[in-house]
């Protein structure tokens, strides 16, 4: 087969030197004569002409190629001129890359029809392929992938043979088992070793190739049969592991955004509606660290978050002291005003963040070791979903040794549990109230920064977690922290395997249904503390 | 029974509301029908719309005082009864619109047309009658109260846990809401109405009948909440309103109370909404916002929860002084002061305008030794701190 392209190989530069032997003496060189049948305006000459120019090897070979990709190719059928309008405007010359004024007024574009355009695509796939830039050979060799372009198989042979980046070798081998799966004249062994090259890739793509393969030998047929299944379930499989991961990262953000709210309901059993907005704080703070940093220390942009987390926190939770000493220390015993106090209270806030920052989104960067993402299998994982899952985490697992470990986490507890025992203890409850309002705003306002990484930060970023937060809440059961963990990745997960079912909105509908009679059912949550402490 | 009734439930600051509100319900259209246009005492018909809105409100707002100052349950979700009932108006209004739309169907509403849809949703079968369509505003609503509160009291859910799950419900309407293929026009809701009954609906006569219309309702959904709170059901819910353990464990089927009020307010609510929307000529998701709906709740502690009148005054105020502020200078800062008001409100006013004014009277009554005076006092409810309520 090999010595069969070969050949071929032969016969074309055979033709071509033949050709040139006979050509008029005004055309020096074969490249001269290849582009110049661009000029006859027929299709079969520009295929021809395709085809030569790519073999060329000539440097000029890609620009003329992707020009007449563009429609930027012109030529003269008069002089058999031919010339590139380059992007900037400027005007060449094809054979000779010399700049001219001006295209001639008889010359037309190359007209191109889809047979051609393929034809094209292939070449250009095959130019690259021997580029000295990795990124553009794997590039390459994943058009060649898709297109299997029979003529490419010896570049595609040869790019293989020379090829010593490990990841591009691999995007080589299953180019040429895609290009093998579809030439008619291959033999059955070697079809067979091509499918497994393709089933191993496992991907949407190979899936594509595979059903797509048309008439084959039988027994070829058959291992492509097995092939699809065989990737079908795996992909199922990833598709699953990819909700699954989506579910966690939505989750992470749910918890991150539930978790002061839990600590302020489950000890003070005070519902606080401005607990969006806190989150809000956050998120400006970040904001505004990241404007000092951009304008004085520029060279600091990547420790921005580092900076703004504790920031956010003293923020959020000043303001949180602030709310419980001025407004909720008042309304204790009466949840229901509370809230309504706090509705205002969002509202005020909401209001003075737009009148300071403005109504619109405010831009928030990401650090450099929050950008980009990572395969893993046949899914992608962001770095900034990946950080906010191990962040979120990280604040948990603090927060819970808090309450294990320190006389504060000790009192809130007792607190919790039954007021007035604790304070016939001689704990300061009051004191514990301000200070917990304090942690679980500031809590908040560390989740704004999280949440500044992967949403819009508005003066309304706080109203469209706020409901979602109660839900996690009300689901995962009061003063249990673990509660509002499997609450949160509960409802993230069951939110992200309903989404590709019922769609985005059905789907948090259904939710929301779904926690309706949930708390019908387990009206305390999930997690509910026992004792005489809940029947008020 | 019935005369019985009455004067049992009017009072004389029950009688005095009654009696405003027909005065108003009567005089503005007339004003706004017989007089002089530019006439000092006419009352544009702008205004007799707007008002009417208020009066609406105000309908919506007792409803809520129904069950938050007479029976402890504060819904955060009245706004769905209150835009299922415009819905359910709304859809009426559409159908009666019939080959005048944008696209002349005869049956389909333009905006079904526009999505390519060939017939009618089962749904909106009956929608062209009257009778049909007024009988929805009720069920409607009072169905999906019934079903909610029954699945919710019967297994005790109560306090805030109630407040947020009312709140959930609002919002999953409301994403419903706005998706097209739900079939109530989506994002623009129902618009461009024509007729109502064969009159239209942007004429000055109609709205002058619109706005009567409304001040009637107001006035029968007063006397309804009037004649329950004075009965001995009104004793029951008010004590399931301090003690709801103590009162199941006397003996009272506390579900089923709660319940029946429950299913009435949202009844109230649909009525209220019905007779909105064809005075503010649109219906859209918005309106199921949970925001509106908390709106609502502080429109009664404003006004006074557990004093009815209070509750539609409370309505009126809250709503004349948004349109005054926000179509004004001060537009930007209509937010803070309504933030302000919630939070001075629940602070500094915590039974309300009206009811502050009641215990105001009941002291001065009883310094000038009237020895019926604290009789009426009522505490609201604010005893001991206890914070797992």
């Amino acid at each position: 087969m090999f010595a069969n392209c070969i050949d071929r190989f032969r016969a074309l530069c055979l033709s071509i030197l033949l050709l040139s032997c006979l050509a008029v003496p005004a055309l020096a060189s074969p490249f001269e004569d290849s582009v110049a049948k661009f000029a006859n305006d027929e299709f079969s000459d520009t295929e021809a002409a395709i085809g030569e120019v790519a073999a060329s090897g000539n440097a000029l070979a890609s620009p003329i190629i992707s020009a007449l990709q563009d429609g930027r190719l012109s030529a003269d059928p008069d002089s058999k001129k031919v010339f590139v309008t380059q992007t900037d405007g400027k005007i060449v010359d094809a054979t000779t890359g010399a700049a001219v004024d001006k295209v001639p007024d008889n010359a037309a574009a190359v007209r191109l029809n889809n047979r051609l355009r393929r034809t094209v695509e292939a070449a250009l796939g095959g130019l690259t392929l021997l580029s000295p830039d990795p990124a553009k050979r794997l590039a390459a060799a994943q058009s060649v992938f898709k297109s299997h372009e029979e003529n490419l198989l010896p570049t595609v042979e040869g790019a293989l043979a020379k090829e010593s980046v490990k990841p591009i070798k691999q995007a080589f081998a299953e180019a040429r088992a895609a290009i093998i799966l579809f030439k008619s004249d291959a033999s059955d062994s070697d079809k067979l070793d091509a499918v497994a090259v393709v089933k191993a890739r496992g991907d949407q793509e190979a899936l594509a190739l595979l059903t797509g393969l048309g008439d084959q030998p039988p027994l070829v047929a058959k291992a492509a049969a097995s092939a699809v299944s065989s990737i079908q379930s795996n992909l199922a499989m990833w598709s699953m592991v990819q909700n699954a991961w989506y579910g966690l990262s939505l989750g992470s953000v749910l918890l991150l955004a539930a978790i002061g709210l839990a600590i302020t309901f489950g000890v003070m059993g005070v519902i606080n509606m401005a607990h969006g907005e806190m989150v809000m704080l956050g998120a400006y703070t970040t904001f505004v660290v990241q404007e000092v940093i951009r304008t004085r220390y520029p060279t600091l942009f990547d420790y921005s978050l580092l900076i703004a987390v504790p920031l956010a926190f003293l923020v959020a939770g000043f303001i949180g002291v602030l709310i419980e000493r001025t407004i909720i220390r008042f309304l204790y015993g009466r949840p229901l005003e509370t809230l309504l106090a706090t509705w205002g209270l969002s509202l005020v806030l909401q209001q003075a963040v737009r009148t300071a920052f403005g109504p619109t989104n405010r831009e928030v960067g990401n650090p450099s070791w929050m950008s980009g993402a990572f395969e893993l299998g046949q899914i992608t994982i962001t770095y900034n979903r990946l950080w906010i899952l191990c962040f979120t985490l990280a604040v948990f697992a603090i927060l819970l040794a808090m309450l294990r470990y320190t006389a504060l986490g000790l009192e809130m507890r007792a607190v919790t549990q039954n007021r007035r025992m604790a304070a016939s203890m001689g704990i300061a409850t009051s004191r514990v109230d301000a200070l917990t309002f304090g942690l679980g705003s500031g809590i908040a306002g560390i989740a704004g920064v999280a949440l500044s990484q992967i949403d819009n930060v508005s003066p309304n970023l706080g109203q469209s977690y706020i409901i979602d937060s109660f839900m996690v809440v009300v689901f995962g059961g009061v003063g249990n922290l673990w509660g509002t963990l499997v609450g949160a990745f509960t409802l993230g997960i069951a939110n992200k395997f309903l989404e590709p079912v019922a769609g985005a909105v059905l789907g948090k509908i259904a939710i929301l249904v779904l926690i309706i009679l949930f708390i019908q059912k387990r009206p305390r949550g999930l997690f509910a503390l026992k004792g005489r402490a809940v029947e008020a | 029974m019935t005369p019985h009734i009455l004067t049992r439930s009017l009072d004389r600051a029950a009688t005095a509301f009654v009696l405003i509100v027909a005065a108003v319900g009567v005089l503005i259209p007339l004003s706004n029908l017989l007089l002089p246009q530019g006439s000092m005492f006419q009352v544009p018909t702008y205004l007799v719309a707007l008002w009417g809105k208020y009066v609406c409100y105000a309908i919506l707002a007792l409803s809520i005082d129904l069950i938050w100052g007479y029976c402890g349950i504060l819904s955060l979700g009245h706004g769905a009864f209150f835009a299922l009932g415009g819905y359910a108006m709304g859809m009426y209004l559409m159908r009666q619109i019939g080959s005048r739309g944008v696209y002349g169907n005869p049956v389909l509403p333009d905006f079904m047309v526009f999505l390519n849809w060939d017939k009618l949703p089962w749904y909106w079968y009956g929608f062209d009658k009257f009778a049909f369509a007024a009988l929805m505003v009720l069920l409607v609503p009072g169905l999906l109260a019934f079903c909610f509160g029954w699945l919710a009291f019967r297994s005790r859910v109560t306090g805030v846990y109630l407040s947020i799950i009312t709140q959930a419900m609002t919002y999953a309407l409301l994403l419903a809401f706005f998706r097209n293929d739900f079939g109530f026009g989506g994002n623009n809701g129902l618009t461009d109405f024509k007729d109502i009954l064969g009159f239209n609906v942007q004429a000055e006569g109609t709205r002058a009948a619109l706005f009567l219309l409304s001040c009637l309702a107001l006035i029968i959904a007063f006397l309804i909440c009037r004649a329950i709170v004075t009965s001995k059901l009104g004793k029951v819910l008010i004590a399931v309103r301090d003690a709801e353990s103590r009162t199941r464990f006397l003996g009272y089927r506390v579900e089923s109370y709660k319940l029946f009020v429950f299913t009435l307010s949202a009844c109230m609510a649909g009525v209220a909404g019905a007779l909105y929307v064809p005075q503010v000529g649109i219906i859209n998701p918005s309106e199921f916002a949970p925001g509106n709906s908390i709106e609502a709740v502080i429109w009664v502690a404003v006004g006074g929860r557990g004093t009815l009148v209070g509750a539609a005054l409370g309505a009126v105020v809250v709503n004349y002084a948004k349109t005054f502020f926000t179509s004004g200078p001060l537009a930007p800062y209509w937010l803070f002061m309504l933030g302000a008001l919630f939070i001075l409100v629940t602070l500094l006013l915590p039974k309300g305008i009206v009811g502050t004014f009641n215990s105001w009277w009941e002291t001065t009554k009883s310094r000038n030794g009237s020895p019926d005076a604290d009789s009426a006092a009522r505490e609201d409810g604010v005893g001991a701190p206890n914070p797992a309520e």
